[in-house]
C-alpha cells in the first residue's frame, strides 16, 4: 500500500518504515514477499512498538520530523469504518461508503505529500501543543497488558501454548481497546486471517464508537 | 528456589540469567545482573539509575536489596511497573510504567526501538534520524 507513496517521496529525504504486529514466525513473510517494498519492513512479535507510541490497531501511522520529534502521534493512517458497512457475503460496499473510504485514503496520502513537501509549514504537521494534546492517553492497565501480551508471546515461542494463550486473553481483557492484542491472540488457534465471525461480532459490539477512531484531519470522514 | 535459568524480558532486551532466585514475587539478581537487565544499581542513597535515584522505604531495605543481591521485582513494584512472572517462575516481564512512558511521548521525541526486517536484520528508528519517517503498522491477521 505505501510502495508508491514511497517512491512518489524517497528523493525528498523521506522513508516509510512499515512494522508488522506479527508474532507468529513467517506470518509476515508471504505478504513482505508479495510486495517487495524497497522500504523497510519490520517486524514486531511482541508488539513492542505499539506499546511504546500507544498503537491499538493496523494500519496506525506517526509522523516523525528530520530530528525525530513526533509531529503526528499515532492515528488511523487513511483507514475508515466504511468495512463494517460492506455486504459480508458478497464484500461488496454501498457506492457511497465506498466514496468515503477512497476519499479517507486519498485525503490522508495528500496530506502526507503536503507534510514531506511543506515541513513544518504544512497544515497538517501538528505544532508541539497540538501533538501533545493529540497523544494516546496511555493507562497502567495498557501497560500490564501490554507487558502480559509478551509473556503470552515469549511462552508460546517456546512451546507453552496452554499459560502462553491464557497471557494473550487477559492481556486483551486488560486492554479491550487493543485490536492488535486481540486480533493477534484470537488469530492463535487459527490458520487464516482472524476475520472470522468472532471479529465481526467484536466489531458489531462497537455499536457508535469507531473501529479506526476518527483523525483530526480536514477532510476525513 | 534457583533454577537453572531465568529469562527477563525488559525494555533493553531478553536477559538470561544463570542463578537468579525466585521466591513468591521476588526475583534476586547479583548486582552485575540487575544493572544489565534494569540499568538500576544500589548505591548508598538508594537504588539508581542514571542521575535518577530512588530511596528505600525506610525499615524495608531488607526487601530490595540483601548484600550483593537486588530483588528487581519488589524495585519495579516500588516504582509502579508492571511485574509478571510465568506460573513456575522461569520467565518475567519487567516492563515500563504508563506513567514512564506517557512522559516520554509528551517530550514529542519518538521514543527510540530496534526491530528485525525479514532476514533477521536489526533497524533502529534513530538510523533514520535526519529523514521524514512514516512509521505505519500493518499486520498479516
Amino acid at each position: 500500500m505505501w510502495q508508491a507513496l514511497y517512491e512518489e517521496l524517497a528523493a525528498q529525504n523521506f522513508v516509510v518504515i512499515a512494522v508488522a504486529m506479527d508474532s507468529r514466525e513467517g506470518d509476515a513473510l508471504p505478504w513482505i514477499e508479495a510486495a517487495h517494498p524497497t522500504y523497510p519492513t519490520l517486524i514486531d512479535r511482541e508488539h513492542l512498538m505499539a506499546e511504546l507510541f500507544g498503537v491499538v490497531n493496523v494500519p496506525q501511522a506517526i509522523w516523525i520530523d528530520e530530528a525525530g520529534r513526533i509531529v503526528r502521534p499515532a492515528e488511523a493512517a487513511g483507514a475508515y469504518d466504511g468495512f463494517r458497512k460492506m455486504n459480508r457475503a458478497t464484500r461488496e460496499m454501498p457506492e457511497e461508503v465506498a466514496r468515503l473510504t477512497a476519499g479517507a485514503k486519498s485525503t490522508y496520502l495528500d496530506a502526507v505529500k503536503d507534510w514531506v513537501r511543506r515541513g513544518p509549514e504544512s497544515v497538517h504537521a501538528l505544532p508541539a501543543e497540538s501533538a501533545r494534546a493529540h497523544l494516546p492517553a496511555l493507562t497502567e492497565d495498557m501497560a500490564t497488558a501490554q507487558a502480559m501480551f509478551r509473556l503470552g508471546q515469549f511462552l508460546l515461542r517456546h512451546g507453552e501454548k496452554e499459560e502462553g494463550n491464557r497471557w494473550l486473553s487477559e492481556a486483551s481483557r486488560r486492554h479491550p481497546d487493543s485490536w492488535c492484542i486481540w486480533r493477534q491472540s484470537a488469530g492463535v488457534n487459527d490458520t487464516g486471517l482472524a476475520a472470522l465471525p468472532e471479529f465481526w461480532e467484536r466489531v458489531d459490539a462497537l455499536g457508535e464508537k469507531r473501529y479506526y477512531l476518527p483523525v483530526d484531519m480536514k477532510g476525513m470522514p | 528456589m534457583l533454577w537453572p535459568m531465568t529469562t527477563i524480558l525488559t525494555d533493553a532486551g531478553e536477559f538470561e540469567v544463570p542463578q537468579a532466585e525466585v521466591s513468591g514475587d521476588a526475583l534476586w539478581l547479583s548486582a552485575r545482573e540487575a544493572e544489565e537487565a534494569t540499568g538500576w544499581i544500589a548505591k548508598p542513597e538508594g537504588l539508581c539509575k542514571g542521575e535518577v535515584c530512588v530511596p528505600l522505604p525506610p525499615g524495608r531495605e531488607q526487601e530490595f536489596g540483601r548484600g550483593t543481591r537486588v530483588n528487581v521485582a519488589a524495585l519495579g513494584r516500588h516504582l509502579g511497573q508492571p511485574v509478571l512472572r510465568s506460573d513456575r517462575g522461569h520467565v518475567w516481564v519487567l516492563a515500563r510504567s504508563a506513567r514512564d512512558r506517557s512522559q516520554a511521548l509528551r517530550s514529542l521525541q519518538a521514543p527510540d526501538f530496534t526491530l528485525p526486517d525479514a532476514s533477521g536484520r536489526p533497524h533502529s528508528l534513530s538510523d533514520y534520524r535526519g529523514k521524514k519517517v512514516f512509521l505505519v503498522t500493518w499486520a498479516s491477521w
